[in-house]
């Protein structure tokens, strides 16, 4: 090598950065697919609504259906457990949310019956909360809203988007 | 100690040859044969051996399992059970791999409990135990990921559960990222299975580098002094591989009496039910080895500053976490709890509370162990397990943030040894008594 000129420096400089950048952009572009392809696929995205008929549920009967893998459970209450959630006082529980703002229809509840504190399937057991549930897992208990009352889960089990289709029919997503 | 002291010498034109080019003779010869051991290593320095011999059992069986397991949520279970009824010596295979686990958990803490009690993590030993912690997180995600394959109730529920604590953390983006979907489904177990297969390698990678930080600062002893010289150590040939021998046929006699005798019996009946994404089992119980990790995760049921949900999953990451910071906790100079008096009764102690959390884990929630009254609901109450969970939350975090720092300021330790050799001949040991004739084939 001659002597190093500034110009050189310069230049041997700008190369470093460069291809410094060049490969830093490549790793990231490269790795992006990598990390990508565990996200729901396309197949797994495609998983059409459900649709439920209500039809055969009777007064108090609830049924579970699968919504994007999740139970998911559709309910008929009795006007003795609407009007007992509807009479719950906000200090009774743990995430308050009104009743009238979780259904579209007072008698039908749709929720996704997945225990907000770690993914087990509550049980319909009236020995904690009447007409309430109970996650077998860590003792969560929610009320006949699917409201947190106790228990370590944060948060109330999520309603998902549907809508009647007729007054006998939901669809669910 | 051993590097830099190599005693081989090729003993023939063609070993000569491969040592100008390939020294791996003379690596074999320096790391395995006259490596520099001190003399006073008892049993609880074989499990290292022990840990290698299961890593091989879990490797060499698992490739075989996997040339007849179907990674696919449909076939998974029913290939599982191909493997138990029709697979030749299949049965066998799945319970050696399922027992290994154990025994490979039984001896990872058996390993550490002698690195605590012996301050084996002090200096210059700090990133060789570094090692090992990681070494022992990836043993408990390789452990966690092997659970779930089988797609029994068990295994579903289990990576629910284990899968919802990371996203109580990271978000539901992170969850979804990692089931490849809106639940656990067919292409978290495809995925579970690759790194189920990968991970054991990664230990196996890790492990060298254990070994090379030990044979590079040579190992602690139980009066943590160091060798000063020849006369305090003996070559690993024959004077430890012999010893590794005898504990390693004592190892594969107590396994044999689980593979064929009991092989079930630390595991759990709903692992033969088929997963049923729509039902939960009543009681979700890990495999015992995470028992007391998960103790500490439910025994947060309050919520401080933080949510109860966030905070448990923060408490049993950072019960695993702090083992990283354990060399900087310590601040006695003493390695042994030979000559700590103070600390070897609170080392038993967490001994003690690490078994009970172990036990409590695998209780279901809000078991009422001593019943004081009745609820309205006419259900007992009383001292139940999640107090147990707490307390024993309580003295793991105490042991490391209390007590390990404040014990070496205020305890008094005991006095060393002068030298290993002085101790081994205290007790006995090899040597001339000092009575002893200074020569007696001449005394007649």
């Amino acid at each position: 090598m001659s002597a190093a000129s500034h110009d050189d420096v310069s230049r041997r400089d700008f190369l470093y950065v460069f291809s410094g950048a060049a490969a830093g952009v490549g790793v990231a572009v490269t790795a992006w697919p990598f990390i990508d392809q565990m996200n729901p696929s396309a197949a797994v995205q495609a998983l059409a609504a459900t649709e439920v008929d209500l039809t055969p549920i009777q007064d108090g009967q609830q049924i579970t259906v699968m919504w994007q893998g999740k139970p998911t459970w559709v309910r008929k209450r009795t006007q003795a457990e609407i009007d007992e959630v509807r009479a719950m006082p906000d200090s009774e529980l743990k995430d308050p949310e009104a009743d009238q703002d979780r259904v579209k229809k007072p008698e039908w509840l749709v929720v996704i019956g997945i225990c907000t504190h770690l993914g087990c399937i509550p049980n319909r057991d009236n020995s904690k909360q009447p007409g309430g549930y109970l996650c077998a897992c860590h003792g969560s208990v929610y009320d006949a809203s699917g409201r947190i009352l106790h228990g370590p889960a944060p948060a109330n089990l999520p309603v998902p988007p549907y809508q009647f289709v007729s007054d006998t029919l939901i669809r669910i997503g | 100690m051993a590097s830099g002291h190599s005693n081989y010498t090729p003993s023939n034109g063609l070993t000569r040859w491969l040592d100008e080019r390939l020294p791996i003779i003379r690596f074999a010869n320096d790391n395995l044969l006259s490596f520099p051991t001190p003399k006073n290593l008892n049993y609880w320095y074989t499990f290292g051996a022990i840990l290698f011999y299961c890593l091989v059992i879990q490797i060499v069986t698992g490739i075989v399992l996997a040339m007849h397991f179907v990674p696919n949520s449909a076939l998974a279970f029913s290939s599982v059970e191909y493997i138990m009824r029709d697979v030749n010596y299949g049965w066998m295979l799945r319970y050696m791999h399922m027992n290994g686990a154990s025994f490979f958990f039984i001896a990872v803490y058996v390993h550490m409990s002698r690195g605590l009690y012996y301050g084996s993590y002090k200096a210059p030993r700090e990133i060789l135990w570094i090692l090992g912690v990681i070494i022992y997180l990836l043993m408990m995600a390789t452990g966690f990921l092997g659970y779930t394959l089988p797609w029994s109730q068990m295994s579903l529920w289990g990576a629910n559960v284990i899968t919802n604590l990371l996203g109580a953390v990271l978000g539901q983006d992170f969850t979804q990222w990692l089931w490849g979907g809106f639940s656990v489904d067919n292409p978290t177990l495809q995925r579970f299975f690759s790194l189920h297969y990968l991970l054991p390698f990664v230990i196996l990678g890790v492990s060298v580098l254990h070994v090379w930080a030990l044979h590079h600062v040579g190992n602690n002893n139980p009066t943590g002094i160091d060798p000063k010289g020849p006369q305090d150590t003996v070559p690993l040939m024959p004077y430890y591989t012999a010893k590794y021998y005898f504990v390693i046929t004592l190892f594969t006699i107590a396994f044999a009496v689980f593979v064929f005798f009991a092989p079930n019996l630390l595991g759990h009946a709903d692992h033969y039910v088929e997963g049923n994404p729509l039902k939960t089992p009543t009681h979700i119980a890990p495999e015992w080895f995470l028992g007391a990790f998960y103790a500490m995760l439910r025994a947060i049921d309050f919520n401080l500053i933080l949510d109860s949900k966030i905070l448990g999953v923060l408490v049993m990451l950072g019960a695993i976490g702090i083992l990283f910071i354990v060399p900087w906790l310590d601040t006695s100079r003493v390695r042994s709890a030979n000559y700590r008096p103070v600390y070897w009764w609170c080392f038993w102690i967490f001994c003690a509370d690490f078994a009970m959390l172990s036990w409590v884990g695998l209780q279901p929630a809000g078991t009422v162990l001593v019943q004081m009254g009745v609820a309205a609901d006419g259900s007992p109450t009383g001292l139940n397990v999640t107090h147990l969970a707490q307390i024993g939350t309580l003295y793991y975090f105490a042991f490391f943030l209390v007590i390990m720092p404040l014990l070496g300021l205020f305890e008094t330790p005991r006095t060393l040894p002068e030298s290993i050799a002085q101790s081994v001949l205290k007790r006995g040991g090899a040597g001339t008594p000092a009575g002893a004739a200074a020569a007696p084939e001449t005394r007649i």
